[in-house]
This record gives C-alpha cells, sequence and structure tokens, in this order.
C-alpha cells in the first residue's frame, strides 16, 4: 500500500473522491460543499469532478434538507450531509432521530437509511458557546445511529469510506483543530472497521481513553509520562458508537487505572458512560477509581484569557494521570505549568498557520 | 370532465370509498376488545381525497403519509390483512408488529411510511421525489397531511426545495379544522391563506371541497398533468371533517369543542352520502347492489380479524436484531 503524508481535511477529500467514484448512489450536500473555501478544503474540487447533481448546496433548511436525505436513502441514494460546525444540526435533530434512526427498525427492517452526517467541532478563535459544541454523547444516546470520532488522517479516509458503505445514519465528527495534522495515508481506497477502537500505545500503569482531538493531546502527553517513567496505554476510541467496550476492559483488566479523555462537557457525557461499562465488567481489577477529563459543565467563553480556562491542555492530562497514580508533587508541578501558560498567552490555535477566522 | 367518467370507473370508486369507511368502523366497533393496542387515528369522513387522489396513481408511485393514514393506505391498494395485523400487533403486520397504526408501509404498492409527528414526513416525501428526480425516474410522489402541518417551519421549506428542484410532487393538504381540539382560529391568523403561500413558492396551487369525490379526482388530475408537463411540485387543499374523535374509536361530539350545526352540516354531505346520492341519480347504484358490496366487503373484514387472532405475537428476541441494517 502506497502511503503518503497527507492533511486530515485532504484525506477526507480523497475519501469522498474515492467513494463517490466508486458507488454512484453516493452524493455530497451541504452548504457551502462547492464553495471556494471547500468547507476546510474537504470538499475542494468535487463539485468541478462530479457536477452539480452530484455535489450540491442547498437551502439554509437543515431541518427539511434533514428529512430529504432520508428519503433519497431509504430509495437508495447514499448521501453525505455536511456542515460547517456541529452547532447548526441541532435543527436538524427531529428528522435525524425521529425519523433517521428508527426508520428501519419501526417498519419492519423493510427499508435502511444509509446516510453519512459530517459535522465539525469549532474550537479557538473565539468561536464562542454557538460555534464550538460536539454532539457526539448527546447523538451517542440514541439507538440506531452509529458517531465516529476519527483523530487522524489515515482513520479519518478510512472511517468516512467504512461509514458511506454502512447500511446505517452515521454521524461523523471532525474536529477542527485535526484538519490540518498530517498522516500516512495510503493513496487507494480502504475502509476501517467501524466500532473498533486503536491502541495509540501500549502500556501498562494506567489506561487512557480519548478520541478525537484529544487523542493527539493524549499523544503529546506521552514524552512527559516517560520521564516519569509512567507507562501509559493509550486508546483511541474511533468509534463512540459502537463502542469497543472488549478493547478498553482487556486494557482496564491489564493496568488497573483508567482515564478517559472527553471534548465534551462533563455532566452526562461519553466520558462517564465508558467509567460505568468499566465498573460494572472490571470492578475487582481496578487499584483506585476511575477518573474523566473533560470540559467544564459552563459555557465556553470568547475571550481568550477566560477561553483558556475551559479546555484540558496536555500539562492538565499529564498532571492528571501522574495524580492517579499517586505522584501528587509531580502533578503539581504540571497543574502550575497549566495555569501559567493559562494566564500568559492565547491558547486559542492550534498551531501558528491558524490566523482565523473561523 | 366528471361526465367523462365511465360507469365501472365510478362504481369502483364508490367500492373504494366503502371499504375504506367499512374497515374503519370495524376497526372502531372492534376497539374495545383491547386486540388493537395502539393509538388509531381514524379517517372516517375524509376518506374522499384519498380515494380521488389515489385513483389517479399507479403502484410505481409513491406514497407518504401521517399518523391518519389508513384511508390514504386501502386507497393506494394497501394490503388489508397486513393493515390489520399491524395494529394488532402481530408479527404478519405491514410493520412486522414495531410500528402499529402510525408507522405503515407497503412497498410492494409504493407507500413508503407514514409517521406521527406533525410535518416530520413532509421532507422525507421531498427526498423521496429529489431521488425521483436525480434519477430521471417516471413517478410521482404524493404527501398527505393536515392543516396543522403547514404552521410546522419543515412545511415552508419542503415547498422551497421542491419548488427549486422542480420536483414530481403533489402536496395534499387536508383541511378538516382542528389539530386535536384545537380550531383553525387559535393557529392561524384568518389573513393566512395556505395556497396563496404555495403559490408564493411557485407551485400550482388550488383548494377544493373534500368531500365530492369526483371534484377531488378532477383536481387530482390537473395537478398530475401538471407535474408531468415539468412544471413543478403542486399544492391541493381539500376542505373535509373528521366523524369520529382525533384519536381513538368514539365519537366526541358531546365534548362540544365543535359547532354542532357545522359537525351535522359535515356528517350529512360525508363523502359516502354525497356520491352514493349521485351515483343513485345516474342509476349506476341501487339498494341491492349497495347491499352487495357492503356483504363483500364485511366478509372480507370478517376474514381478516378472524385469520388475525390466529397469527402469532412477533418474539421478543427477533427485536433485538433489528436496530441497525446489515
Amino acid at each position: 500500500m502506497l502511503s503518503r503524508e497527507i492533511t486530515f481535511a485532504k484525506s477526507i477529500n480523497e475519501a469522498t473522491d474515492q467513494i463517490m467514484a466508486k458507488r454512484e448512489e453516493v452524493y455530497l450536500i451541504g452548504l457551502g460543499s462547492p464553495d471556494p473555501k471547500g468547507i476546510f478544503g474537504t470538499t475542494s474540487g468535487l463539485q468541478e469532478k462530479y457536477g452539480k447533481e452530484r455535489v450540491m448546496d442547498m437551502p439554509v433548511s437543515e431541518n427539511a434538507m434533514m428529512g430529504i436525505i432520508i428519503g433519497s436513502a431509504i430509495l437508495g441514494m447514499r448521501p453525505i450531509y455536511t456542515h460547517q460546525r456541529a452547532d447548526f444540526f441541532f435543527l436538524a435533530l427531529d428528522q435525524l432521530i425521529n425519523n433517521g434512526s428508527k426508520w428501519h427498525y419501526m417498519f419492519g427492517a423493510q427499508a435502511s437509511v444509509p446516510i453519512v452526517i459530517r459535522l465539525i467541532i469549532g474550537r479557538g478563535w473565539g468561536q464562542g458557546p454557538q460555534h464550538s459544541q460536539s454532539l457526539h454523547s448527546v447523538l451517542a444516546h440514541f439507538p440506531g445511529l452509529k458517531v465516529l470520532m476519527p483523530s487522524s488522517a489515515y482513520d479519518a479516509k478510512g472511517l468516512l469510506i467504512a461509514a458511506v458503505e454502512d447500511s446505517n445514519p452515521v454521524v461523523f465528527i471532525e474536529h477542527r483543530w485535526l484538519h490540518n495534522i498530517k498522516g500516512n495515508v495510503p493513496k487507494e481506497i480502504y475502509s476501517i472497521p467501524i466500532g473498533k477502537a486503536n491502541i495509540l500505545k501500549e502500556g501498562k500503569d494506567v489506561t487512557i481513553v480519548a478520541s478525537s482531538h484529544m487523542s493527539l493531546e493524549a499523544w503529546r502527553a506521552i514524552e512527559f509520562l516517560n520521564e516519569f517513567n509512567v507507562s501509559a496505554e493509550i486508546i483511541d476510541l474511533r468509534s463512540i458508537v459502537p463502542l469497543d467496550k472488549v478493547t478498553i476492559f482487556d486494557s482496564v483488566k491489564k493496568t488497573g487505572r483508567l482515564l478517559v479523555l472527553d471534548n465534551d462537557w462533563k455532566f452526562c457525557g461519553i466520558a462517564g458512560e465508558i467509567i460505568a461499562t468499566v465498573c460494572e465488567n472490571c470492578f475487582d481489577n481496578l487499584k483506585t477509581s476511575p477518573r474523566r477529563l473533560t470540559y467544564p459543565d459552563r459555557l465556553i467563553p470568547t475571550s481568550w484569557s477566560l477561553s483558556n480556562f475551559y479546555y484540558p491542555i496536555v500539562e492538565d492530562i499529564v498532571a492528571e494521570t501522574l495524580d492517579l497514580l499517586g505522584k501528587e508533587n509531580e502533578a503539581k508541578i504540571f497543574k502550575d505549568k497549566s495555569y501559567q501558560k493559562k494566564v500568559s498567552m492565547p491558547l486559542d490555535v492550534p498551531d501558528s498557520s491558524f490566523t482565523g477566522p473561523f | 370532465m366528471s361526465g367523462k367518467m365511465d360507469q365501472k370507473t365510478r362504481l369502483n370508486l364508490f367500492n373504494t370509498l366503502l371499504r375504506i369507511r367499512l374497515t374503519e368502523q370495524r376497526i372502531a366497533k372492534n376497539y374495545s376488545q383491547q386486540k388493537m393496542r395502539c393509538p388509531v387515528h381514524l379517517s372516517v369522513g375524509q376518506e374522499a381525497v384519498a380515494v380521488g387522489v389515489c385513483s389517479q396513481l399507479l403502484d410505481s408511485d409513491y406514497l407518504i403519509s401521517t399518523h391518519r393514514a389508513h384511508a390514504h393506505f386501502l386507497a393506494k391498494g394497501g394490503d388489508l390483512k397486513s393493515l390489520i395485523s399491524e395494529i394488532c400487533g402481530k408479527s404478519s403486520g405491514c410493520s412486522r408488529g414495531r410500528g402499529g397504526s402510525m408507522h405503515l408501509i407497503d412497498l410492494n404498492k409504493g407507500i413508503l411510511g407514514t409517521t406521527p409527528i406533525v410535518g416530520g414526513s413532509m421532507p422525507i416525501a421531498v427526498g423521496a421525489a429529489f431521488k425521483v428526480a436525480l434519477k430521471n425516474e417516471n413517478r410521482l410522489v404524493v404527501l398527505f397531511f393536515g392543516e396543522g402541518s403547514t404552521e410546522e417551519g419543515v412545511w415552508a421549506e419542503c415547498l422551497n426545495f421542491a419548488s427549486l428542484k422542480k420536483l414530481p410532487i403533489l402536496f395534499i393538504c387536508e383541511n378538516n379544522f382542528f389539530s386535536v381540539y384545537s380550531p383553525l382560529e387559535v393557529r392561524q391568523s384568518q389573513e393566512r391563506d395556505r395556497v396563496k403561500i404555495a403559490e408564493a413558492h411557485g407551485l400550482f396551487s388550488k383548494k377544493e371541497n373534500g368531500n365530492d369525490l369526483e371534484k377531488v379526482v378532477e383536481l387530482a388530475k390537473a395537478g398530475i398533468d401538471h407535474i408531468k408537463q415539468g412544471l413543478g411540485p403542486v399544492y391541493l387543499e381539500f376542505d373535509t371533517y373528521r366523524h369520529l374523535e382525533h384519536c381513538g374509536p368514539n365519537e366526541d361530539d358531546h365534548l362540544n369543542y365543535r359547532d354542532p350545526e357545522i359537525t351535522n352540516f359535515w356528517k350529512n354531505n360525508c363523502p359516502l352520502n354525497i356520491y352514493q346520492k349521485k351515483l343513485l341519480n345516474l342509476n349506476l347504484l341501487n339498494s341491492s347492489l349497495i347491499e352487495e358490496m357492503k356483504d363483500k366487503i364485511n366478509k372480507e373484514l370478517d376474514e381478516a380479524f378472524d385469520s388475525v387472532d390466529r397469527e402469532s405475537m412477533p418474539v421478543f428476541k427477533e427485536a433485538e436484531e433489528e436496530i441497525y441494517a446489515k
């Protein structure tokens, strides 16, 4: 398999291109999908290649369009429905949840809804409360949906292709701060099984479960943890629903310690679900109480001096892990480092290339 | 126009009306046996819209409707036995016992699905029409809904998209003046003209008395012609009236939320009364022919209900496997 380095955004573009070439029932629709900016580069060039009948813009009617997409899918189309932000998608929930997730079941398995919905989690550059939410915990709650959160360019391409080929409604959630990261991606078409987590790094002292951008942050924590001889096993979920419980349980049975990271509010978030299921199934293997590191249960401010204190950063992950392992003094060092960073500079961009506006 | 309809067609139409009426009345009558354990929203009094519109459709045309869909289901040719079985929760029901009266399907007759969230099934129908248009299929899509659905934002969104893409879809509104107990006057301003709203979106848009079957047929034909000429979607609104309560087998006029004079007018001028009178006057019908038709339908209903009793309930473990399609 010939691999080369491309960005996460480009890998989504490539996945879309290749699956559209392979299957003529696939069409792409979303506000701005033919735009010059191509939804952060993820849809660039596709309308030129496939034409207006397969790559479409749409009226600003998120709810009707969700139902329309479902209506086309029950008759065999395989639409990919994109949104520039997850926050815009709330309007479409009635159609997705009352119709999309239930249509196959409530009509006695006589029809299916093979749709993919792409959502983008915003962050940074003053996105504010209405441009930075994620819906994965909310949507994971409804039976009938599948929810994916790739953390790498390789996973993004493989999971998007798997999502389109799946006969069910799949929500594919991208993080804005992952679009520019690069990774090795095979040139040809391939898919990754849905519902199988990826062990980013093996370890024996603690299991860190993460997804999406948090998996990247967990990865960055490794070098600091190594300095303290902490061997962390990092699990990147890839799929929120179906959840790969086997991989999580096997890991916790080995390490006895669990830290769950999540790009979402704490209360009723997916991190709580993971901890609950681990406690139900691996209680005797736990050496200490499981923990989670998530957003606080409040809203995301716009000004950087405030939003700095909203998002957990690498130093917070390191501090939490060290603390979980009883290394309180070392944890405090990282807590202080974290605080210093948060009070002194804007942490509202993923890297220096990001100059806004969204 | 109505003079062009031949005897056979007229008798068929009458028979279809009668069959729906007797089926709904039988469901109402048997409901207290507690074998039909789901909400039923009966179409008694509203049959002509379903029969008139569906008489102009083929099996290959698609139909989508709402919670009050029994008439649409039967008028489109949906299987009667599978309807009764579904309402009784049997695995031989059209939705294998998973949907009940509010979620009907019969793909052999183009009935794609019916759902009870007000306005919820509208964009599904538009989506079906979208697929038909994308694939250049020679088909129509018909969507039935009540006037309450037009208060949902999604109606305007659907009109806009259907018009933008010139979709082959008939939006059929049955205005029965009530949304459960809420009269039209508390829900829509008197100035609100639904026909004009649809027209303002670019649709061919007309209104008619929904209890006069041949008028429904005429207007449906005109609407379908419009679509077949590639001129885009159509909105047809029909005034009608439900005889029974919003949900359930009983009359509820004693609750006095509807003006008794108006109710009596509509009941006396129900689709069956009007058409029966017309065909009697034309000597196409007589009382013995009507009795013959009723006997045949009642026998069909007897058999359907008897056989349903012998059918099995769905087994619990099956249900676990069908959340996801393979």
